[in-house]
């Protein structure tokens, strides 16, 4: 098992500590280079000098990424229900939801900023905005998918609309909206700084923008350091919910892998 | 006289195919009695599962009647146990869960629906894997455990389209010992559809032979063997007759279709 994870995360790791050492040497080497890349260490000498900063403005950021996770997780499961409705709910709904994804955040992050002041909810929608879409798209796509004699087996045995998406539709389009999720969770984070950048009482966005007018570019470093942190905290999050949520995903290929391994492919 | 199960009168239906009208059956009469098991045979792509889907109300004939327990009220889904040629088992439920599943589409309260899912699992010797899923266990495995299913839903009139079709031949046999098993327990009518005569002799009381597209009834015999059936009866002197008299019937059938598409 630890053979296992070695060999998948093993080269990855030995990348990121070859370019780190290059980094630091490149920049060493070249004292003028230093003044606008910092080196690998000066940066964690910044991330523990400013440890105290770094933290507060952390809370407020994974709050508003957090909670716009959860908006964006209900919104997008009640659109892919509504897409999957009928065939004229997917071909009215689908182009606006593509439409909403051609809003450049950007420009719309100031107006959130007059319209909702400097507070929570205008960074909660922004993060809702950026996560919905894949979670959306991927759940309408789990549902379309269904396997047809299924629902046809369960109209044999007179369920209603409902019951065929509560009981078969649903659960076999988990899978897909766990994929949307963890897409999702990438963006969040990110979405959260954006919102941030144009206005905020305190956030690692914010906190990033005033590092940068003041130079502290070690600083500036160190909280990208710690937003590549929370976005992957919270991707490993999402896969660990998922390995809790469907059993039967995972249990599902492990014995199958381990029967095809040892040439068993079915037992009595 | 009593009630006969399921009885269909000049039961015909067509598909439109472009702008022709394709037709699937032909006036089909059919009766089952009541704990009677009836099995279909004919050409594969005769349209017997189009008949299975009209019996269980997923579509409706162009023509004629169909009765279940004497009612002729289309909307007949939910009043037969349909059974398809996949085991069609829900992955995320376990095997417990997926045998409740008609239970729950009939909002019956969960903790009554596991008791009868395990007791059902338990008489028929499937308990120790109620707690699996489905994708762990074997194709025959899966197909009695689709079967329980279907039993558990409606116990009284089963509709099998060739539930064992994919089975290898030795765990085939058990299967038909099994479900043989499982329908005198519970005294249900059943309608077999297989494209295996011997199958048909070993598990029927009587056995419809329908002709190649647009399937009409060619026979119908009754099986004259004693029960409760033993796969050796099938070396029975008449068991091997009959036998005999379906394949050629079918070899017959198969040809003159053969030809007529030729032509």
């Amino acid at each position: 098992m630890k053979l296992r994870w070695l060999a998948n995360y093993g080269p990855a790791f030995v990348l990121v500590v070859a370019l780190l050492a290059l980094w630091e040497l490149a920049s060493r080497a070249d004292l003028s280079l230093a003044q606008f890349l910092p080196t690998p260490s000066s940066i964690v000498r910044a991330l523990a000098l400013n440890w105290d900063a770094i933290y507060t403005n952390t809370i407020p950021t994974l709050l508003e990424t957090v909670i716009g996770m959860f908006v964006a997780t209900a919104l997008g499961l009640l659109l892919a229900v509504l897409i999957d409705f009928s065939g004229w709910s997917r071909r009215a709904i689908y182009p606006l939801l593509v439409i909403s994804q051609t809003i450049p955040i950007v420009a719309l992050a100031p107006l959130l900023l007059i319209w909702g002041g400097f507070g929570l909810g205008p960074k909660v929608v922004v993060v809702t905005l950026y996560c919905f879409f894949p979670i959306a798209v991927a759940t309408a796509d789990g549902l379309a998918s269904a396997e047809p004699d299924l629902i046809k087996l369960l109209k044999s045995m007179k369920a209603s609309h409902w019951q065929i998406l509560w009981l078969v539709r649903l659960p076999g389009a988990m899978p897909a909206f766990f994929s949307g999720l963890r897409i999702a969770a990438t963006y969040s984070v990110t979405g959260a700084i954006v919102a941030e950048f144009v206005g905020a009482y305190q956030g690692l966005g914010i906190y990033m923008e005033t590092s940068t007018n003041s130079h502290a570019i070690p600083v500036v470093f160190a909280t990208i350091v710690i937003t590549a942190v929370l976005s992957l905290a919270l991707f490993a999050l999402v896969n660990v919910i998922e390995h809790l949520a469907l059993p039967w995903y995972y249990t599902s290929r492990l014995p199958l892998h381990e029967a095809l391994a040892s040439g068993k492919t079915h037992w009595h | 006289m009593q009630q006969s199960k399921l009885l269909l009168q000049g039961v015909s239906k067509s598909f439109r195919q472009g702008r022709q009208a394709l037709a699937i059956l032909e006036a089909i009469d059919l009766e089952v009695a009541q704990g009677e098991f009836v099995s279909l045979i004919g050409p594969s792509g005769c349209g017997k599962s189009t008949l299975f889907n009209i019996i269980a109300g997923l579509e409706q004939p162009d023509s004629g009647s169909v009765l279940i327990d004497g009612d002729v009220d289309s909307r007949r889904a939910g009043k037969a146990g349909y059974m398809f040629q996949q085991p069609l088992l829900l992955p995320w439920r376990t095997v417990e869960e997926n045998v409740m599943l008609g239970l729950d589409i009939r909002r019956v309260a969960r903790r009554q629906a596991r008791e009868q899912a395990q007791e059902l699992l338990k008489r028929f010797g499937l308990a120790e894997f109620a707690q699996h899923y489905p994708v762990t266990l074997s194709g025959g495995m899966r197909q009695r455990v689709a079967l329980l299913r279907t039993v558990l839903f409606n116990p009284n009139f089963l509709l099998l389209d060739e539930p064992f079709g994919s089975l290898d031949a030795l765990t085939r046999l058990s299967c038909q010992m099994w479900l043989l098993d499982l329908w005198q327990a519970v005294h249900a009518s059943v309608l077999f559809i297989t494209h295996d005569v011997r199958e048909a002799i070993l598990l029927s009381d009587r056995v419809y032979v329908l002709s190649a597209r647009p399937a009409r009834v060619l026979r119908v015999v009754e099986v004259p063997l004693e029960r409760p059936r033993r796969a050796e009866q099938l070396s029975n002197a008449r068991a091997v007759e009959l036998e005999q008299e379906l394949v050629s019937l079918l070899v017959k059938e198969h040809t003159r279709y053969e030809t007529s598409l030729a032509r």
